[in-house]
């Protein structure tokens, strides 16, 4: 595996194996001295052609830890009209010898691009590629619901996973259906019609429209941040209606199973598709995703870098 | 005093096998009269049809000449085997009025390798709510009789009205780009499975659809002549036979690359298979090669879309709609409709030639191998193959979707006006200075 590019690039067992190496990787997080020399002299560009300060200092601190030099390249805007190209950025960051690329950008498939062309060579990492994907951001979930839910396993066999809100615009959404579904749980879907893709049949994920129907059966409820732009595009009426009915509340949360998990891939809109008290609640895991995020990124960047995992007990 | 030329041991597209002797830029026998001026070409084992006629072509010139020219994309029309091409009007300024279409004309004239018939905007600028200058384009010296907004749809049902009773004055037709806007804001990719996976912004089937029912029913109330653009999709299909069954006035094409390709292409992120309308499924790719083979779809039109490396080379949602078409859409049209026994010759030659010359109007094009028409014709070698190399295109752009891949039909001669264009498979030079004496 050189790429990441979406989660379809991940076997089961590769999929497991990154989980594994993250576990094993969080014991450097932990330890006074937080690094490792594994990745020293490599070159690793942060290219976010979109804003994102949480997953930019997520991959860079992850990066650091493993002794890389992180290079930070921000372009805000990337069409030709706008500026300078995809192709010629990529051929930029090939020319200072980039051993590989995070990539965060507003088009989808721009790290297809990146990869497939011939610009550069490097290893290219999806860290969000408009509507398409957000591998890493799954594979963080993957392993706080593995962490959480699944003592004694290494995959998520059983496991009942709700994925309420904007599933329609959400890259969040794409790869945790993908990544779920292939270690083993039962995903559901859950949003208004109306933010629903065409063609949703055909992903490994059961639909329903009905959010208060699925609650008492999950074991786990991931919020999807509603963006702004949409109140205008007729998805919904109003925010107010759209909380009514797919907002999680307290009154919710008190419908949910016992042990459940609540969980956001941020930035939070409080009070929109979650309300604050629910936020910062004993159910709500949404601040140890941050702290597993990078964890999880320093086992993307071991194994695609070293073409190898650390088995678990290996550092131990 | 142009030369002579006999063509000996083809076969016609009916089937039959005759030789011909073209002079003075007719042809004017069956026989070679052996005079010593001759040249003499052999077709044995190969097929003669009317020189192709295509519909709907993106020439690029006036304003866009770094992707294409007049004679760039006549060049190409000449290895494709196309003896008229029709130039759509979204060049800049855009073919709105008779200064541009003559304009447009004079320089397919210069080119000399085909017939260049402009195709006058619907709209002035192609806004959408004005009328062109329709009149004066029809009566221009460019003779035009196809209008359209092609790349835009007339949205507006109250000037798709007006524009259809418009014409009728000079018996035109409209040639309908059909796209609801509304539908499609931002649309990248056909919607469905795929685009739902891929995260690209669907351009839904209905958006296309949609417009060609209320053009068909307009059309019947105003009693006008309409010609839909690039069909893609099956629904699409269902509607025009419904109002050709009903003895409305409709006719409709299909691109090559529509009969072929599909939107899972589009997991490749590369910009090379973003067009529109969009490459949609297998299940429409079927029901398009039906609807050709019944005649339900009149015509093949190449859309030939050439634009720039960089309008490519970028992401899929930067990148321009389009791809090339004119020296591929002979052996598309044999891989997809001859080979499968959709189509014969006949067929192929009534589809690309005879029908679209009717539609256009264009009297001198799509003949049937009479003495006295002129010598337009195509020679294909139907059991030969070759490789697509967008390095080795004629016309100035290499966004060719087919790029590596072996096809059926190697054209090897092309006739214009009766003096060759393309001769062993390799483009003539010179040949728009003999095509003008």
């Amino acid at each position: 595996m050189k790429h990441l590019l979406s989660i379809n690039d991940l076997n089961q067992s590769e999929a497991i194996s990154i989980l594994d190496t993250a576990v094993e990787l969080a014991r450097v997080s932990d330890a006074p001295m937080k690094k490792l020399p594994t990745l020293r002299g490599r070159t690793i560009v942060n290219l976010f052609a979109e804003d994102s300060t949480r997953t930019r200092i997520s991959f860079e601190a992850a990066a650091k830890r493993l002794s890389a030099d992180v290079i930070n390249f921000s372009s805000k805007g990337s069409s030709v009209s706008k500026g300078e190209s995809l192709k010629d950025t990529a051929q930029t960051l090939q020319a200072m010898g980039a051993d590989a690329v995070i990539i965060r950008h507003q088009a989808s498939g721009a790290p297809h691009r990146l990869a497939s062309s011939q610009w550069m060579s490097g290893t290219v990492i999806n860290a969000g590629d408009g509507t398409h994907e957000h591998p890493s951001q799954a594979l963080l979930d993957a392993y706080t619901l593995r962490k959480h839910l699944m003592q004694g396993s290494n995959n998520l066999q059983g496991l009942h996973v709700a994925i309420v809100g904007d599933i329609l615009h959400s890259r969040v959404a794409r790869s945790n259906v993908l990544l779920l579904s292939k270690l083993g749980a039962t995903v559901t879907v859950v949003a208004p019609p109306t933010l629903l893709p065409v063609g949703i049949q055909s992903w490994p994920a059961k639909v329903s429209y009905d959010f208060d129907d699925v609650i008492p059966q999950a074991d786990a409820i991931m919020m999807l941040r509603v963006q702004s732009e949409r109140m205008n595009e007729l998805f919904f009426p109003n925010a107010r209606e759209y909380s009514r009915y797919f907002g999680l509340n307290t009154d919710r949360v008190k419908r949910m199973k016992k042990d459940s998990i609540i969980m956001h891939p941020g930035p939070m809109n409080r009070g929109l598709e979650i309300t604050a008290d629910v936020a910062d609640s004993a159910r709500s895991v949404i601040v140890e995703q941050v702290s597993n995020g990078v964890s999880v990124r320093m086992a993307i960047l071991y194994t695609l870098l070293t073409g190898e995992g650390i088995e678990s007990g290996a550092l131990a | 005093m142009s030369k002579n030329y006999f063509i000996s041991g083809g076969t016609l597209d009916d089937g039959s096998k005759k030789d011909l002797f073209i002079s003075e830029g007719k042809i004017s026998g069956f026989e070679n009269p052996t005079n010593s001026g001759t040249e003499v070409i052999d077709a044995s084992g190969k097929i003669i049809l009317p020189g192709l006629v295509d519909l709907h072509t993106h020439l690029r010139e006036p304003g866009k000449e770094d992707s294409e020219t007049v004679l760039s994309a006549s060049r190409a029309g000449a290895k494709g085997g196309f003896t008229a091409l029709s130039a759509m009007p979204n060049t800049s300024p855009v073919a709105d009025t008779a200064g541009v279409v003559e304009q447009v004309f004079r320089l397919g004239i210069e080119a000399g390798l085909c017939d260049v018939f402009p195709i006058g905007a619907v709209t002035n600028n192609l806004g959408g709510s004005e009328l062109s200058e329709i009149g004066a384009m029809a009566d221009s010296a460019a003779r035009v009789r196809i209008f359209s907004d092609d790349g835009h749809c007339v949205s507006n049902p109250a000037v798709m009205r007006r524009a259809l009773e418009y014409v009728k004055k000079f018996d035109g037709v409209i040639a309908q780009h059909a796209q609801d806007p509304d539908l499609t804001v931002n649309a990248q990719m056909n919607e469905g499975i795929i685009s739902s996976v891929l995260g690209l912004k669907g351009w839904p089937a209905v958006a296309e659809e949609a417009i060609i029912a209320r053009d068909v029913l307009l059309t019947d109330h105003v009693q006008s002549r309409l010609h839909v653009c690039h069909v893609t999709t099956a629904g699409g299909v269902e509607i025009i036979r419904w109002a050709k069954a009903r003895g409305i006035n409709v006719t409709a094409e299909v691109t090559p690359h529509h009969l072929l390709l599909t939107d899972e292409l589009a997991a490749s992120y590369d910009p090379v298979y973003k067009v529109n309308p969009p490459l949609r499924t297998e299940k429409d790719v079927h029901a398009l090669r039906e609807a050709l083979a019944e005649g339900i779809i009149d015509i093949v039109a190449t859309d030939h879309a050439p634009h720039p490396a960089e309008s490519k080379e970028c992401e899929w949602q930067e990148a321009a709609f389009g791809m090339l078409g004119l020296e591929t859409a002979l052996s598309i049209v044999a891989l997809t409709m001859v080979e499968t026994k959709l189509l014969d010759w006949k067929g192929v030659a009534e589809r690309f030639s005879r029908t679209p010359a009717r539609i256009g109007r264009y009297s001198l094009q799509g003949g049937h191998f009479k003495v006295g028409e002129m010598g337009n014709l195509t020679v294909i070698d139907p059991r030969a193959s070759w490789r697509v190399d967008r390095d080795l295109v004629a016309s100035r752009s290499r966004n060719t979707p087919f790029h590596g891949m072996e096809l059926p039909g190697v054209i090897s001669e092309t006739f214009f006006n009766g003096v060759p264009t393309l001769q062993k498979a390799a483009l003539v030079p010179y040949a728009n200075v003999d095509g003008r004496s």
